[in-house]
């Protein structure tokens, strides 16, 4: 079959660097993968395209970069799995990450994302002998966020980093939970305090779940961001307007059987942050204009029994 | 002007323990890899890493005759004796680690069995052990702060006065050429799987580290030695761990029949994998093959049990072949998968180069002799890393200075500059591809004089067109098509080595199957061939033989 793409390239040597798409057109084998039509490119067409690439079995990490604008890793991508017709594919390096050149992009990001979570075990003590005891579920355990393979397809899509370089960033923060959760290391309250405090940590992410869906490991960094949220709290981290936020949402649903959307922007923020306060100010005037003020009195809905009685369903069962 | 006390060249298993060692005796130590560490082939490994442990029950010197057993003899008999003592710390420090191995109901590292042996004394992290031990050993490089130069190819050993002291290497995010002093080179640069087509091994894979040694004088040792794993997936080449088999998995031919009951009655299929490799090579080549492969069957194993102790290789199948495991057999085919031979070290990882020390799948210390066991090459890595790392430390010490001529970057720049200038010829891959099919050709499963020659004579082909392949890109900046060049002259030296020994060797052992001379002969063949570079000789190779060394375990006849 034939795969078509469109590559993004970028030639560093020119002044401020020189940026074009390229077509290509290969006759490829049609169980190849998206990296095999760019190997095939790069060894009989065109040997100035660069690109990362290993082990073609997806377990290095090298090869993340976009397809048709969501990041993959390209040697586990069959064209014709997206592509069964011949449809151009349009081949972009990874977001949020410096390029080098053409599909190549600077690590340091990602990196200096890793070291920011202290990305180590510390343990309090060491066995003379021997290993840890731990039971094999707790290891199973942490075998969710031990399948990342540093690709960096997260960074590249997430939503947060794009307006925001000073998140700790989806990847980091399944590393860190990998140590918070691990029976071995003693650190777990210090570790969490600091991913609840440091501005870019836990509550910086917006459950946007572009993470989730382009991780080609199933780490699902949400989802341990999310967790970590939940340990945080529990460890006693109430002091962030994550949290209380969080709160305010359970309990005015809980209360009204709907959000009260006036008292969670001001919970939030926290009754006491005057300037926090402030800011709040022109965009309620904003929404005023518009119409979109919500009632500062709530209103209950109609069926708010029957949502508490929800409530205490979901409780008693966890309970 | 960089300059440290140790080098290591590879920043996989070998590579990162011989760094933290180094670390922690207080050594100014760097580690330089072509890629980023977490991106080196170590992550590959997937069924697990073998140790006897005592309080399991086990002793080191069953786990010393399995490998011995499985090398077919060839292994030196005190290097093995000295990796079995050292496994069960060497596994146990990677749990301390961080390293989250699978355990058992008691919370201890538990184990499953691997081929050659007939414990259980394989520990892994379901089939994803070579990378979570890869990024533990990276977390600790995090923690020492480790100094790395990632993603600088090195082009040369500098060798003065008969001692390596450093290397002239590409920072290929710049384009710029440096040398790096060091007191002591420790190689862990991996293996050479690309000299081969197709093979398990990443594109990375080529030798690198085999043919740095070779120029600078130090004998590669029993390259004819190269190991075809008996599960690699049909038309990807994917590896398939053995892990699968060690879990229960059957192998069956067209007909359906387990073939491995007619080779090894005993061991069935978790016979060493050169025997298995051969059995589903003959299976095919007599006809009960399906289109070239044979099929691995896990479906009586449970889907349960494949996703939580084999998921990668469900993974795997599904998204290359789309086959469900627990539904369907998968097809397999025997794959070049390793390089026992190597650099020559001594127990200590020292060549025959004073400063240059050698570990991992580059060298041969020889721990695997003529067949690797599955599972002991990251035992291999891990404590010959460490020994290398301490010898090397104790070597600076005689070592004052760091005295290192820019001669060699001259030349290098001369080099380097000439290739990029040369006018439109041949591609690499033209080259590569030439090469390589002309060596699973000739150096297969099975092998004989006349395969062996037309591999040779194709190698002196493809060496008499080196002088004309072109570099397309011309520019500074992340020049892989310039890294793909020296690489490709780096395999061509691999190669060279591989059929020298091949050539050799006139005997059948281990993964040398001779088709023309089936029979082991300890009389004439118990000994390692060694090939050392000499362009003043026919083919620029030079062989000797030495003895292999055996303490307590003499050869018998090997029986699965």
């Amino acid at each position: 079959m034939q795969a078509n793409l469109k590559v993004k390239r970028f030639d560093p040597a020119d002044e401020g660097g020189k940026t074009w798409w390229q077509e290509y057109k290969v006759d490829v084998h049609p169980d190849s993968t998206v990296l095999d039509s760019l190997i095939q490119i790069r060894e009989q067409d065109d040997g100035t395209l660069a690109l990362r690439c290993a082990c073609r079995a997806s377990i290095c990490g090298s090869c993340g970069m976009k397809v048709n604008g969501d990041a993959k890793l390209v040697c586990k991508t069959r064209v014709v799995d997206i592509a069964p017709n011949g449809e151009q594919l349009v081949i972009e390096p990874m977001g949020n990450q410096h390029v080098i050149r053409d599909l190549v992009v600077s690590l340091d990001t990602f990196f200096s994302q890793i070291q920011r979570v202290d990305p180590f075990l510390q343990p309090d003590h060491v066995p003379e002998q021997g290993e840890y005891i731990a039971s094999n579920d707790s290891m199973e355990n942490l075998l969710t966020s031990m399948n990342c393979i540093m690709c960096g397809c997260c960074v590249s899509d997430c939503t947060v980093l794009e307006v925001d370089a000073n998140f700790i960033g989806p990847a980091a923060l399944a590393k860190a939970w990998r140590f918070t959760e691990d029976p071995r290391d003693s650190k777990r309250d210090e570790r969490l305090k600091v991913l609840n405090d440091e501005a870019g940590g836990i509550w910086d992410c917006t459950r946007c779940l572009k993470c989730v869906e382009v991780c080609p490991k199933g780490v699902a960094p949400m989802d341990r961001i999310m967790e970590l949220r939940e340990s945080a709290i529990e460890a006693g981290n109430t002091n962030t307007p994550g949290y209380h936020h969080t709160e305010s949402f359970y309990n005015s649903v809980k209360k009204n059987g709907r959000l009260d959307e006036t008292r969670l922007a001001m919970d939030s923020a926290g009754w006491t942050n005057i300037p926090r306060l402030l800011d709040l100010v022109p965009i309620g005037i904003a929404a005023m204009r518009k119409g979109k003020l919500p009632p500062l009195i709530p209103h209950k809905s109609e069926d708010h029994k029957k949502v508490k009685d929800l409530y205490d369903n979901v409780e008693g069962e966890s309970s | 002007m960089y300059k440290h006390d140790v080098l290591i060249i590879g920043g996989g298993l070998a590579g990162l323990r011989a760094a933290v060692e180094v670390t922690r005796a207080g050594g100014d130590v760097a580690v330089i890899s072509k890629v980023h560490p977490v991106r080196s082939h170590s992550n590959a490994a997937q069924g697990g890493i073998n140790a006897p442990l005592t309080d399991r029950g086990d002793d080191w010197e069953g786990h010393a005759y399995d490998t011995i057993k499985g090398s077919d003899f060839l292994a030196d008999q005190d290097a093995v004796e000295v990796m079995s003592v050292e496994a069960g710390d060497a596994v146990l420090e990677l749990e301390r680690m961080g390293v989250i191995f699978s355990r058992g109901d008691d919370g201890k590292l538990g184990t499953r069995r691997f081929g050659g042996q007939k414990i259980a004394r394989t520990f892994f992290v379901g089939a994803i052990t070579g990378s979570a031990i890869l990024h533990v050993l990276f977390e600790q490089a995090l923690k020492l702060g480790l100094n790395v130069y990632e993603e600088w190819f090195v082009t040369k050993l500098i060798i003065e006065d008969g001692r390596c002291r450093g290397v002239v290497a590409i920072d290929l995010k710049t384009g710029e050429i440096h040398t790096i002093k060091a007191k002591a080179v420790i190689m862990a640069a991996g293996g050479a799987g690309r000299v081969f087509e197709p093979s398990t091994n990443a594109l990375i894979c080529t030798g690198d580290g085999l043919a740095l040694a070779y120029q600078a004088g130090a004998p590669l040792m029993d390259m004819e030695m190269i190991q075809y794993h008996p599960t690699t997936l049909a038309r990807t080449g994917i590896l398939m761990s053995e892990a699968a088999r060690g879990e229960g998995a059957h192998l069956l031919n067209a007909d359906g029949e387990r073939f491995m009951e007619k080779t090894a009655p005993d061991y069935m299929e978790l016979a060493s994998r050169d025997v298995v490799s051969r059995a589903e090579q003959t299976e095919i080549d007599e006809g009960r093959g399906i289109d070239g492969n044979v099929l691995l069957d896990l479906r009586h194993l449970g889907r349960d049990f494949i996703e939580q102790r084999l998921g990668y290789l469900q993974e795997v199948s599904v998204e290359f072949l789309g086959i469900d495991m627990a539904e369907q057999p998968v097809p397999v085919q025997p794959g070049m998968h390793y390089i026992m031979g190597g650099i020559k070290t001594d127990i200590d990882g020292a060549t025959n180069v004073p400063g240059l020390y050698a570990a991992g799948e580059c060298a041969n210390v020889s721990v695997h002799g003529a067949n690797r066991l599955g599972a002991n090459s990251l035992l291999d890595t891990v404590v010959f890393g460490r020994r290398s790392a301490v010898h090397a430390i104790e070597y600076i010490k005689s070592v004052d200075d760091h005295s290192a001529s820019e001669e060699e970057l001259a030349s290098e720049q001369v080099r380097l500059q000439a290739l990029l200038d040369r006018p439109k010829g041949e591609r690499v891959a033209t080259l590569r591809n030439d090469m390589a099919r002309g060596m699973t050709r000739g150096i297969g499963v099975f092998r004989d004089q006349s395969s062996m020659e037309g591999a040779l004579e194709n190698l002196e082909n493809v060496k008499s067109r080196m002088s004309g392949f072109s570099i397309e890109n011309k520019g500074k900046i992340f020049n892989t098509d310039l890294m793909f060049g020296l690489e490709l002259e780096f395999m061509v030296d691999c190669a060279e080595a591989v059929v020298a020994g091949a050539l050799t060797r006139k005997e059948s052992r281990g993964a040398h199957f001779r088709t023309d001379i089936t029979e082991r002969d300890d009389d004439n063949w118990l000994k390692h061939t060694l090939v050392y570079k000499d362009e003043t000789q026919e083919h620029g190779t030079r062989v000797e033989t030495s003895d292999v060394k055996i303490t307590q375990w003499q050869p018998v006849k090997r029986v699965y």
